[in-house]
């Protein structure tokens, strides 16, 4: 498998490099891992802090800057991120408004911010955690770490942080981000399956006509697998799954997020999301706001994930608020 | 023989070579039911546990721990840093200076709890609970009877072998592992496996 690194082992340190160098609006401390907004906020307000396992780019650093995201921290590639890089993160943002951490439904990623709650906490941070699990694929969560969080995260994100550069408090925030991750349902179909540099070789065997149906962001299995169909048929596919979870009604407004998993052309997504949006039509849903393109990504897997959040006056006046980070731009 | 301070440096240098050794074969099993990273991210936090220990003037065996412990969670990431982490500072925490087999079996015990409590997970749920659970209850019982440090660490050993190895038909319930269901029946849990290995190299270094 060819790659674009230097060694597999310096693939994010290399890489966060690049962010510094390409992003002087950012500061990034390479040796603990924790991009920040170079300017701080004028005026006090709630800091949101996300993180997770690299590999999932832009998610979270290019989500740093106003109206979005404080700081993030990035960890191994698919693994958390420890507890001191959220520690750092949380001291370096904190304005005395307090923290949000913004955290993805994964086993580690919330063992983990949980240990930086409570180290943030004694050292006098005030840290409110919202927990992101959007994931319809996972149908049993008595029998699962529960539903993964993936696609809503951006979504949290960016309303959460225009709520919070408003200088709304520390409660109202998190409960913001709680009421959008709760309104939001995501699904996802890959073609083929991520190379992590390190291992060299895909994480999962898939045939060459079958894809995965309901996979995760680090592949982790979904539903079933079966034989490539049209986007078409896919989209409806993705499309159904979600309404049959998500409370939706006809003339009922949503937030759609056609996200790329990070090895599909932007020709194929807006393929996939044309057909998504003549679905909900047909449903007689409407698409308020629309964003395609490559925001969760799972390294080079090739496929694609639909989120939809039920919108409302408030939620969508938030979406559209400015925001001015690497990923994600309104002015 | 008591559980001294240099017995708890041993300890933790035995752990870091075993997994050095062993850094394939939980990463293969890790890389059948979970992420493929098990091995690797033990390796890199036990190999900065002992940076850390090199320039350590430990009060205790307990201090020895607590470092190992709180260097885990800072090096690690994923669920094991944390999980590991938060047992090596629950056992230094408990543990006295020196700890006869019963002192010791108790602080292994209150290991097992902080993973728990940080965890959640249950007997059954193949996680390193599964091998941990048995263990305690293996080394408690030869400590209860009279037991020296040795017997009590190489049954304790066995009982943690023996749990990982129950953890091969079981369904996952928690962890990355648990998102394949019924397909995660069949497979050693990694993390019940770096447990039974734990348990092993103390079994070693007391007999040794």
């Amino acid at each position: 498998m060819k790659k674009l690194i230097n060694t597999p082992e310096s693939v994010l340190e290399d890489a966060l490099a690049g962010v510094a160098a390409a992003h002087p609006e950012l500061t990034v401390d390479i040796p603990n891992r924790v991009i920040t907004r170079a300017v701080r906020p004028a005026a006090p307000k709630v800091a949101l802090i996300s993180g997770g396992g690299s590999g999932h780019e832009p998610l979270h650093g290019g989500f740093v800057g106003p109206g979005m995201l404080d700081a993030a921290c990035p960890g191994e590639i698919f693994t958390s991120p420890v507890p001191d890089q959220m520690l750092a993160a949380a001291k370096a943002a904190d304005s005395g408004a307090g923290v949000v951490f913004i955290v993805k439904n994964y086993t580690g990623d919330v063992m983990n911010f949980e240990l930086a709650a409570e180290l943030a906490a004694e050292e006098g941070v005030e840290v409110r955690t919202v927990l992101v699990n959007d994931d319809v694929a996972v149908e049993d969560s008595t029998w699962t770490a529960g539903r993964r969080g993936t696609g809503a995260t951006v979504l949290v994100e960016k309303t959460a942080g225009a709520l919070a550069e408003r200088g709304a408090p520390l409660d109202e925030v998190a409960a913001l981000g709680e009421r959008v991750n709760a309104a939001s349902r995501s699904f996802a179909i890959a073609l083929t399956a991520a190379t992590v540099p390190a291992a060299g070789k895909p994480g999962f065997d898939l045939p060459e006509d079958e894809i995965e149906v309901g996979v995760g962001i680090h592949g982790e299995p979904g539903r079933r697998r079966e034989k490539l169909r049209p986007a078409r048929e896919l989209a409806a596919e993705v499309v159904e799954t979600i309404l049959a979870d998500h409370h939706l009604n006809p003339g009922d407004e949503v937030i759609a997020l056609l996200n790329g998993l990070g090895g599909t052309p932007l020709l194929e997504l807006y393929i996939v999301y044309g057909e998504v949006a003549a679905r909900l039509a047909a449903h007689g849903i409407t698409v308020a706001r629309s964003l395609v393109g490559n925001y969760v990504t799972s390294l080079d897997m090739t496929g694609f994930s639909l989120t939809l959040t039920k919108a409302d006056t408030q939620l969508l006046e938030l979406w559209d608020a400015p925001v001015d980070t690497p990923a994600l731009k309104r002015a | 023989m008591d559980f001294d301070t240099p017995l708890a440096e041993a300890w933790v240098r035995a752990i870091a070579a075993a997994v050095e050794k062993e850094q394939g074969r939980l990463t293969e099993l890790d890389s059948a039911i979970g992420d493929g990273d098990h091995g690797s991210n033990l390796q890199r936090g036990f190999a900065a546990v002992l940076t850390a220990l090199d320039g350590l003037q430990p009060a205790g065996p307990g201090a020895v721990l607590t470092k190992t412990g709180t260097t885990l969670i800072s090096k690690v990431g994923g669920a094991s840093g944390p999980l590991y982490g938060k047992a090596f500072r629950a056992i230094g925490a408990a543990l006295p200076e020196p700890a006869g087999p019963a002192a010791l079996a108790e602080a292994l015990a209150a290991g097992l709890d902080a993973i728990r409590a940080l965890g959640k997970a249950e007997p059954g749920d193949k996680t390193i609970v599964d091998a941990y659970t048995p263990a305690v209850a293996a080394f408690r019982t030869a400590a209860a009877t009279g037991a020296t440090l040795p017997e009590a660490a190489a049954a304790a050993a066995d009982a943690a072998d023996q749990g990982a190895h129950a953890t091969i038909p079981l369904r996952a319930r928690k962890g990355r592992a648990s998102y394949l269901g019924e397909r995660s029946i069949g497979h050693q849990d990694p993390g019940a496996t770096s447990t039974a290995l734990i348990f092993r190299t103390l079994a070693d270094i007391t007999t040794s």
